[in-house]
């Protein structure tokens, strides 16, 4: 990988010093109940501006289904969702420029090249000098030989690369990440989140990470919520989260909490 | 409300020229694509037109009708091809998993839907312009004789496609690709119905009030009336275009409606079957 680069513009700073302080996310009593399987029930927490929080939880655990609710995507069966202040979906258009996500549940267009994707999501998301910060992020991502290629024909690590570059098109204040680094080389996953923690500690973002991957929980995140069956299980810093769990990984708490043998454990220490 | 507060709500014609560009890089990346905008109109204009030349030599009635096969061709394809081009674009968007990219990007579901609508002149424009000069060419039939009747005709159809467009796109997001074919199929169902090929009162009687509660049924009588009376009906293009008003408002409607289910339902983030 080629050496960092300054991660942002003097613009883009100032842009940051304007923004009016709400909780980057802040989630009431959130319930969400598909039929009749509550897939999120009754949850509540709120992030620190400028905090890398994740979000853990086996599969079916809620984790997608909150993250959808945080974008605006579903809309709470009851319970409030507030984003940078705004109720979430009813008062979405006030935010979403200010935040952005990327998910394995989506792509950008295979077919258009590197460049076309990123002039489409800048203009979609009311970039200014959008031909600079396509360079930019060229540069950041060490994406610049690849601009004119076809996003489909890049390998896997590249095309993260592209959809991270997606996600960072507007400089996002609040950013949401759902397995940034799955399916990627140990080397690629590693650069990645490096780039995102600079991009966070130098522009004072919030980011709420859904992974599975704990090592990388353990290195970036301050505080980690721990989801189950649609109900947060445990919310602390990985520090003390391992020290009550009594374990030496996030992997082995996280498969106390999954198998259900943290209560037990905790109660006969 | 502040500037910032209102600026929220309002169209953005940078937004609805992104999705635009969008499209116009894919059409221009794929020569399938582009083929395919052109072929399945020639087929059909070069068939009906055969077919129209046959019949014209061994009748009276037909002879004198000249034209109507196949400016109802010419016709059907604007409607038929305008919804086509407007449910494909929506499609990509399915089929490239990007959808979720744009729901929760700061795209409006009008801005969306205003460049689904160009679009689908532009691709229209792309696949149908040749065939009418190959019509000219090939069966001496000229469809820009129509004069301001086919603008008439144009927009009241393309109308009606944007309508149906908005409706099935709301379904597919409802539904997910389950309801694909709904974007192939819906507007066979109105070929019998709004009488293309042949007048209203070919119908039985109980089906006439049905044909005539749908827009296209007034331009395909226009047509025939100005082909073969040589009066254009601007009566006929008017109630087209009231009824046009009510059927875009209830897709628009029924769109919006389906959004806020598949909201619900959390089918947003679930693009597959």
């Amino acid at each position: 990988m080629e050496p960092h680069a300054p991660l942002a513009s003097d613009g883009a700073a100032r842009h940051i010093c304007t923004m009016p302080i709400a909780a980057p996310i802040a989630v009431e009593h959130l319930v969400k109940i598909y039929k009749t399987v509550a897939a999120v029930d009754d949850i509540s927490f709120t992030l620190a501006p400028g905090s890398i929080t994740a979000l853990l939880g086996g599969n079916g655990a809620g984790k997608t289904t909150t993250i959808a609710t945080i974008m605006g995507l579903t809309t709470p069966t009851s319970g409030r969702v507030t984003v940078l202040g705004a109720e979430m979906p009813r008062q979405r258009y006030r935010v979403l420029r200010r935040m952005n996500f990327e998910s394995p549940y989506v792509e950008v267009p295979m077919r258009l090249t590197v460049r076309q994707n990123m002039t489409v999501f800048g203009m979609l998301y009311g970039v200014d000098d959008l031909d600079g910060r396509i360079a930019e992020l060229a540069r950041q991502l060490n994406l610049t030989d690849l601009l004119d290629h076809p996003t489909g024909r890049l390998s896997a690590g590249q095309k993260t690369r592209v959809s991270l570059a997606k996600a960072l098109i507007n400089n996002p204040d609040l950013l949401l990440l759902d397995e940034p680094t799955a399916s990627l080389d140990p080397d690629t996953a590693d650069w990645i989140r490096g780039h995102l923690e600079r991009y966070c500690h130098q522009r004072s973002a919030t980011v709420l990470l859904a992974s599975h991957n704990m090592t990388e929980v353990e290195r970036m995140c301050e505080r980690v919520i721990i989801m189950k069956r649609g109900r947060i299980e445990d919310d602390d810093t990985p520090a003390k989260l391992l020290a009550r769990y009594g374990r030496r990984t996030l992997e082995e708490v996280f498969l106390d909490v999954a198998r259900g043998s943290g209560i037990q454990r905790e109660a006969a220490q | 409300m502040t500037g910032r507060a209102a600026s929220a709500y309002l169209l953005s014609s940078r937004r609805i020229a992104a999705m635009m560009l969008r499209y116009w890089y894919l059409l221009r990346s794929s020569w399938p694509r582009l083929l395919d905008l052109i072929y399945w109109p020639t087929v059909q204009m070069v068939t009906w037109g055969f077919l129209q030349y046959y019949i014209a030599t061994n009748a009276g009635f037909f002879a004198r009708a000249g034209g109507t096969f196949i400016g109802a061709v010419l016709l059907w394809d604007i409607l038929f091809r305008g919804q086509l081009g407007f449910s494909i674009s929506f499609l990509e968007e399915m089929w490239s998993r990007n959808i979720g990219n744009l729901m929760m990007s700061p795209l409006r579901p009008f801005e969306f839907i205003t460049a689904l609508m160009v679009m689908s002149v532009v691709r229209l424009s792309i696949g149908a312009v040749p065939v009418t000069f190959l019509a000219i060419g090939f069966f001496g039939f000229n469809l820009y004789g129509l004069g301001l009747a086919l603008v008439a005709f144009f927009f009241n159809l393309m109308f009606t496609s944007w309508a149906i467009g908005i409706f099935v796109s709301g379904l597919i997001l409802r539904n997910g690709m389950g309801a694909e074919n709904l974007a192939w199929g819906i507007m066979f169902l109105f070929m019998p119905l709004t009488c293309v090929y042949y007048p209203v009162t070919t119908l039985p009687p109980w089906l006439e009030p049905v044909a005539w509660a749908l827009p296209p049924t007034y331009v395909f009588e226009g047509m025939r009336e100005l082909l073969i009376h040589h009066v254009f009906r601007g009566d006929l293009m008017i109630d087209a275009l009231l009824l046009n008003a009510v059927l875009f408002g209830a897709g628009a409607f029924v769109f919006f409606k389906l959004l806020e289910s598949a909201r619900r339902h959390g089918s947003l983030m679930q693009t597959g079957e």
